[in-house]
Formats: structure tokens, sequence, C-alpha cells
């Protein structure tokens, strides 16, 4: 079965990676300096991958409908997502399948996320548990 | 300088103990925009049966991260940190972060590998509560690029 999940879109400002920084302890400067972050070579600031991949967690909780139901979650980072210093900022799209169910009450879930329509993520997957 | 491949297979002594606070785990949701009732509100926590606020499934990398300095900056591996990326990163969870966990991380260099001129290194963190009860497994991929592409 390949079931669609209803896809989720979440917005990423500047201000968000400033936050994230704060919240996570990681402060890498390509999170949130321009001037730092061209100078190795990036379009600009980009978003943590690991804030990527929270944003992705959400979207499998709020399929899971629970917040403790993720047994198992990988991605790859395959390119960043640059966050431009806007208003608007950028927008990360997640989407998944339901690939597998298993006889346990498992589900495995495909993942996909994507920036300016390109993904930005590779064999990215979870497994959750059906409540 | 290619990393060294001896380092496969070596584990790093535990970690000092690091304590869960909730309003950690709520400022890390709210940083992630995750409004969940049971992120924020220990009574919508303790209904779906954790004695306090639980966290988010990318939490875990709060502590990890900060465990892993162990590694990355261990002079005798001789990482450059400015010249790494993240590669991968898989969690395999035995039940969710919750307020008040007091952990510890065990770290193993699993995989050392060179490939295009960089070098990839892959870290499993083993997080287990003080009194050794498993919560999560927390795999790292990091990149280190060659110098000349630096």
């Amino acid at each position: 079965m390949t079931d669609a999940l209803e896809t989720q879109t979440y917005r990423v400002t500047r201000a968000d990676l400033v936050r994230y920084c704060g919240a996570s302890g990681d402060f890498n400067v390509i999170h949130w300096n321009d001037r730092l972050a061209t100078k190795v070579g990036l379009p600009g600031v980009i978003a943590h991958g690991m804030y990527t991949m929270a944003l992705v967690g959400r979207a499998v909780t709020t399929w899971a409908g629970a917040p403790d139901a993720v047994v198992e979650f990988s991605v790859r980072f395959s390119r960043p997502v640059p966050v431009p210093d806007t208003d608007e900022g950028t927008e990360v799209v997640v989407a998944g399948t339901v690939k597998e169910v298993t006889g346990d009450g498992l589900a495995k879930l495909a993942l996909t996320a994507t920036c300016n329509g390109e993904k930005v993520l590779s064999l990215a997957s979870a497994t959750i548990r059906k409540r | 300088m290619p990393l060294d491949q001896s380092f496969v297979g070596r584990s790093y002594p535990p970690t000092e103990p690091y304590l869960v606070g909730r309003e950690k785990i709520r400022e890390f949701a709210r940083a992630i925009g995750a409004d969940d009732a049971e992120y924020h509100d220990p009574a919508a926590a303790r209904a779906i049966g954790y004695p306090d606020v639980v966290a988010p499934p990318t939490f875990p990398v709060v502590v990890t991260m900060a465990a892993s300095r162990q590694i990355i900056a261990d002079p005798d591996l001789g990482m450059d940190y400015t010249r790494v990326v993240h590669g991968d990163q898989r969690f395999a969870y035995t039940r969710p972060v919750v307020a008040g966990d007091t952990l510890i991380c065990v770290n193993t260099v699993d995989e050392i590998t060179r490939r295009g001129g960089h070098d990839f290194i892959t870290t499993r963190t083993e997080v287990t509560t003080e009194g050794g009860e498993p919560v999560v497994t927390v795999w790292s991929k990091l990149v280190q690029r060659g110098e000349e592409s630096a």
C-alpha cells in the first residue's frame, strides 16, 4: 500500500533560526551570520539540518496523531535550506506516504522535504506505532 | 590528513548526567513551532502515561550534540570542525525523553570512511537514564570536507 499523507507546510524565518540556536545550543555562525556563511561558500544563512528534521518530525507526529508514536526516524541531509533575510523567509514542504504496515501495529513512512521545489533530504523515513 | 581508522569501535567514558528540565522541553518545542499539549502541559502528558511533559522526537540532539564533543574535540582523532557538515541523522527510540529524566550518553565511533577526498564518520550515542534504562540510540554521520574543497 502507498497511502499519501496530507502534505505539511512550514514557514521558516531568520527569527526561527535564532530561536532554534538558543533552544538547541547549536550556535554555528552559518545559521545566523550572512557574512560568515557566504565566506564558506554558502548562498547565505541556512537552516540547521536538525531544524529541518524537527519540522519533518512535526509532520510525522501530526500524521501519527500522538507525540510519542515515533519508534525510528532517519534522514540524510542532501541540500541546504537557505533562509533569506525577509519577513517571509522560506517554506519547507513535508510529504509522506505509508509504505508498509506490519502485523505488530507499526507503520513505515517514506518522507520527503522540499524547499523552493528542490528536495533537501534523501533517504528520509520514520516508523510509527499506530495507536 | 585522513581520519584515523583505528578509532572505529572506540567507546568513550559515560558523560556527566544531563537533567532534562520541563522548561527546556517547552523552549525546544516552541522553537520548532510544536504546540502539542503533551510538550507543554504536564497534565496532558500524564493523560497519555508520562510523569511530566514529553520531548519532541529530535530533542535528544540537545543532549547528544554536547556529548559528541568528546569525539569531535578528541585531539587524537584530529577533526577540523570548520570543515564539518551534517550528513545523516537517525534515532531509534525506546521511549520519548521526559522532563525529569537524568540522561547519560555513551559515545562510540561506528564507522570511518573516505570517499572522493572527504572523510565520513558515524557516531553512535546510547542514551540511557542514570539507572541504566535505555531511552534512545542516536546515530550521526558527519562529513569532513577535503581541504582542497573547503
